[in-house]
């Protein structure tokens, strides 16, 4: 004989993602490793910025790392190899965002010695939806955002601007061209992220890297001061 | 459209808890959705049944209850139930700085399960 009964779980659905990066965060915490997430939509220059980031680090005597998440191509982890940092592509074959446990295979099987990494970009797929749901193990979740699509983004996808810590206004080279309202598009960040911190980009022309670079600088030796 | 994820992280979820209860099957599962969460509650009742197929939870109901968006406000201490797409300032006051207390949440509230008679209510309640 069946009876029938009520289980309370109160239970998050995404807690096994959420186990794993946690146990993920406490390492590269332990290790003195710096890891950002970027989440933008597909188009708004990802892969160039980190380019020039990366770039700027490695020049200065950094070391760094790459997880590039790409649906089918390997195309954006070529170009960021070329820089001379240590990548390792994630191809998730359709799927629309990078979950943790990816993460954790991926870095277990490049065998990247961790304590000799001091920062470690996660190249998350061009989505602007899906990606929110899902913690990496991030120090700091990377949101960027091109003068191309409009200043009202972070109006239409307040939930991925919302769990972000950091923006990064791509393109504003063209922002002219695009009749791109960079002020409004900032009113809109903080809309939904108030006071969130906020850079002006150009991976093309080069502009506005630098202060970028420098408070990831800055923020990995205040999280590590040991390091 | 990443609900087909989320409903197979669904499934696994409730599979060992119910499985730990001793269930044979699973009849309702309650969910509790934030607005903000960011999941689109049509797309996950489709994925559902998909991802429920060959499990202990085939057949079984989705009930999503859908949790409104609330914020309260730093600066007057408002409580207010907001729209998702006009930012979180405080309606009240115009304040930029609130607090989501509530609309985030993607959480499993409970499951409606099977057991065998003979399974004990200690054993039903660990989990």
């Amino acid at each position: 004989m069946l009876r029938t009964r009520l289980l309370e779980l109160r239970q998050g659905v995404l807690s096994k993602n959420d186990q794993i990066a946690e146990r993920l965060r406490e390492r590269f915490n332990s290790e003195g490793v710096l890891t950002l997430n970027f989440v933008s939509a597909p188009g708004s220059g990802k892969t160039m910025l980190l380019e020039r980031v990366l770039e700027m680090l490695i020049r200065a005597g950094h070391r760094v790392a790459v997880l590039a998440g790409d649906l089918e191509t390997d195309n954006d982890a070529q170009r960021l190899a070329r820089t001379g940092a240590l990548v390792r592509q994630i191809q998730t074959h359709g799927a629309c965002h990078l979950e943790a446990e990816w993460v954790q295979q991926h870095l277990n099987e490049a065998r990247w010695d961790l304590s000799d990494i001091e920062f470690l970009f996660i190249e998350n797929v061009g989505n602007l939806v899906c990606p929110s749901s899902y913690d990496l193990g991030e120090a700091l979740r990377v949101v960027l955002l091109s003068v191309t699509e409009g200043e009202d983004k972070p109006l239409k996808y307040p939930v991925l601007f919302n769990s972000a810590d950091v923006a990064v206004i791509t393109k504003i080279d063209l922002a002219e061209a695009v009749e791109c309202d960079l002020a409004l598009m900032k009113r809109n960040i903080h809309a939904v992220r108030p006071e969130m911190r906020i850079f002006e980009t150009s991976a093309k022309r080069n502009i506005g890297i630098q202060p970028f670079v420098a408070f990831l600088i800055e923020e990995r030796k205040q999280r590590f001061t040991f390091c | 459209m990443h609900e087909l994820s989320i409903a197979q992280s669904l499934v696994e979820a409730v599979s060992e808890a119910a499985l730990r209860a001793g269930a044979q099957r699973v009849t309702a599962v309650h969910l509790r959705l934030g607005v903000l969460a960011g999941v689109v509650k049509e797309a996950l009742l489709f994925s559902y049944d998909v991802a429920t197929q060959g499990t202990l939870l085939e057949g079984s109901t989705l009930h999503i209850e859908e949790v409104p968006l609330v914020i309260v406000c730093d600066a007057c201490g408002a409580r207010s139930t907001i729209p998702i797409n006009r930012g979180f300032a405080c309606p009240s006051c115009g304040a930029l700085h609130t607090r989501i207390v509530q609309g985030k949440e993607l959480e499993i509230a409970s499951v409606e399960i099977e057991v065998p008679e003979e399974v004990s209510d200690v054993e039903n309640t660990l989990a």
